[in-house]
């Protein structure tokens, strides 16, 4: 399960770099998902997988008597879903904007920024 | 009560956020409140500097969880001191934007958003929780996202998108070294992590995790060779925006940076000479940058890349004088940015124009503006007994005293330049003949506007400019401070019992 999850974690961390070097403004934003959606995995493989253990004290015990799984980094991961999938709306509204206005969806076009003004 | 008393800035902010998002459409309401927000945030500042200045390193634990298993939040003296920076040009700040943009843009939401950027850097500077720092960042970014875009002129969009691209991958980054940390020790908490962290046997990964993070909080503070998004977007926005971005944003990752080298990652003699090769070209590539540009705002743009490079080469060289002179650094970098960048707005409220070959005349026109402006300007340079000349002793100090000689020669270099593109600066747009720029038909300028929005524009610019002037003559009081959050820096052991022993003292 582990070396399942840490190729496919490499898979979308390069994915998600190759997409963002590109020159659409659209493989952008995939690529800002797919590299999310990376980082978000390697906290829960980091977090080490416990099977069938939650974190849940037996009844008739004060202490885990077992390993058991760490919640921590599904809360962590909860968060970050929620921060990148705010940020990534953002995105596509600003790319949407910024094809309007610059009428390109190619980054080279974009060098309004780099004029001698 | 005082137990929670490093939180009310805190608190304040996000009360003053929310507030002003009952007044969305009333721009005057807004102004009001977020000026006197402001103000009452930097007397709650102030008394929260004064109450760790007197009574040491104060922690509250978040619901009353013990550390290391709640978010802890931390407020020794560099925290307090960063979170008092940010009130000060917070305040400026808000009033400039009062008087200088314009409502349309103030018309969507331009003060909460702000307010919730203010939010973000006070909650940055007071956690002691990296992942709890993560999102203090992205409450950062989102916020200066929308700062960045209000407005949606062409220049503005585009910059955004450099801008959003390089923010989210830092963030990504960041967000993978926190993922890499946890899995190495199985903490957050910081202090926590400092012990775990120097007890980890595969070094190796402790050593690609520092780099991680190297990176992220490189990117964020705009160090060589990940500057580039920098000088693509700061000009673009309303120069009130640009104030707070060149003022405090590229900081928070310079605290970031000073924080996580100091307590969690110490005594790594490669890193310590990687920030000290970035430091170096860092101050070399911002300085070259801004010798060639044109528009006042770029150049200015270039000045911070520069100037971070002298604090990252402090806490390359770190030693306590060292880490002193970048602390002071930074103290003198966050006001004198700040209002270089609402000078630039002033100048261009006045001219219509931003371009140092179209200005002129600045001096045979406006002669107490230009004493005014004098004071930044040449702070920034460092011409005793102005702000900028202090911290660069220590500096080259700490230099000599390391024997590297490579960072004297850059610390030297870049401040000459410094001096170099000011004096170009100052000749061109104060001492140049009046030159002709054709007048914007719409464009409002300073002598059409209001008289209270002339007093708003230019009170801020006064305001910094004094607490500059004081920085730089009463240096004394600066270096004892700065010295204070240098040896606090250095000896982590105070900043890791303030956490983790905070239960057994109470």
């Amino acid at each position: 399960m582990e070396i399942i999850l840490a190729i496919i974690i490499g898979v979308l961390y390069a994915a998600g770099i190759y997409m963002i070097l590109r020159r659409s403004l659209v493989k952008l934003i995939i690529g800002i998902i797919l590299l999310g959606n990376g980082a978000n995995l390697l906290i829960f493989l980091l977090g080490r997988i416990t099977e069938g253990a939650p974190p849940i004290i037996p009844e008739n015990s004060k202490v885990f008597l077992e390993a058991y799984a760490d919640p921590l980094p599904q809360a962590l991961i909860l968060t970050a879903i929620v921060i990148s999938f705010g940020l990534q709306s953002f995105a596509i509204i600003l790319v949407k904007r910024a094809h309007k206005v610059v009428k390109t969806d190619d980054l080279d076009e974009m060098n309004a920024t780099d004029e001698d003004s | 009560m005082t137990q929670q008393l490093i939180l009310y800035p805190l608190l304040l902010q996000l009360f003053l956020a929310i507030l002003l998002m009952f007044f969305w459409r009333k721009i005057s309401a807004q102004r009001i409140i977020s000026m006197i927000g402001s103000l009452i945030h930097l007397a709650v500042s102030i008394g929260v500097f004064a109450y760790i200045w007197n009574h040491g390193t104060q922690t509250v634990q978040a619901g009353d969880w013990e550390a290391p298993f709640g978010i802890t939040f931390i407020a020794d003296t560099f925290a307090a001191t960063m979170v008092l920076l940010t009130s000060i040009a917070g305040l400026a700040v808000s009033i400039f934007s009062s008087g200088s943009v314009i409502s349309d843009r103030l018309r969507f939401g331009y003060f909460p958003i702000f307010h919730f950027l203010l939010l973000g850097l006070t909650g940055a500077f007071l956690t002691g929780d990296i992942f709890n720092l993560y999102v203090w960042f992205e409450i950062i970014i989102i916020s200066s996202f929308v700062l960045i875009t209000i407005g949606g002129e062409k220049a503005q969009l585009e910059g955004a998108v450099k801008y959003f691209t390089l923010n989210f991958l830092a963030s990504m980054i960041f967000l993978t070294a926190i993922a890499v940390l946890y899995g190495l020790t199985g903490s957050l908490n910081m202090a926590d992590l400092a012990g775990k962290v120097a007890a980890v046997e595969n070094r190796a990964l402790v050593e690609i995790d520092a780099i991680l993070f190297l990176i992220a909080f490189g990117i964020k503070s705009a160090l060589f060779p990940l500057y580039f998004w920098l000088p693509a977007s700061y000009h673009t926005p309303p120069s009130a925006v640009s104030a707070i971005f060149g003022g405090l944003l590229t900081k928070v990752g310079v605290y970031a940076l000073i924080r996580v080298f100091t307590l969690i990652f110490v005594g790594d003699v490669l890193l310590d000479q990687i920030l000290l090769v970035l430091a170096i070209f860092t101050l070399f590539s911002g300085a070259l940058g801004a010798l060639v540009q044109n528009n006042i705002r770029k150049v200015f743009s270039y000045l911070i890349i520069c100037h971070i490079g002298y604090m990252i080469i402090g806490l390359g060289m770190f030693t306590e004088v060292a880490i002193a002179g970048a602390i002071f650094y930074l103290i003198h970098d966050i006001l004198v940015k700040t209002n270089l960048f609402m000078m630039s707005g002033l100048i261009y409220r006045i001219t219509g124009s931003n371009s140092m070959r179209a200005l002129g005349g600045f001096y045979a026109n406006y002669p107490k503006l230009s004493l005014l402006l004098f004071i930044p300007l040449f702070s920034l340079v460092g011409i005793p007994p102005l702000s900028g000349f202090w911290p660069k002793i220590s500096l080259i100090t700490a230099a000599f005293e390391s024997e590297s000689y490579w960072s004297l020669a850059a610390i030297i270099f870049a401040s000459f330049i410094t001096l170099v593109v000011i004096s170009k600066l100052w000749a061109e747009v104060f001492w140049k003949d009046v030159q002709e720029i054709p007048a914007r038909p719409k464009f409002r300028y300073f002598h059409k506007i209001r008289n209270i929005k002339r007093i708003q524009i230019v009170v801020p610019i006064v305001f910094l400019s004094l607490v500059s002037l004081y920085v730089g003559f009463g240096a004394e009081h600066i270096q004892i401070l700065s010295a204070r959050i240098s040896s606090e820096l250095m000896d982590s052991q105070q900043y890791i019992d303030a956490v983790l022993n905070s239960q057994k003292t109470q």
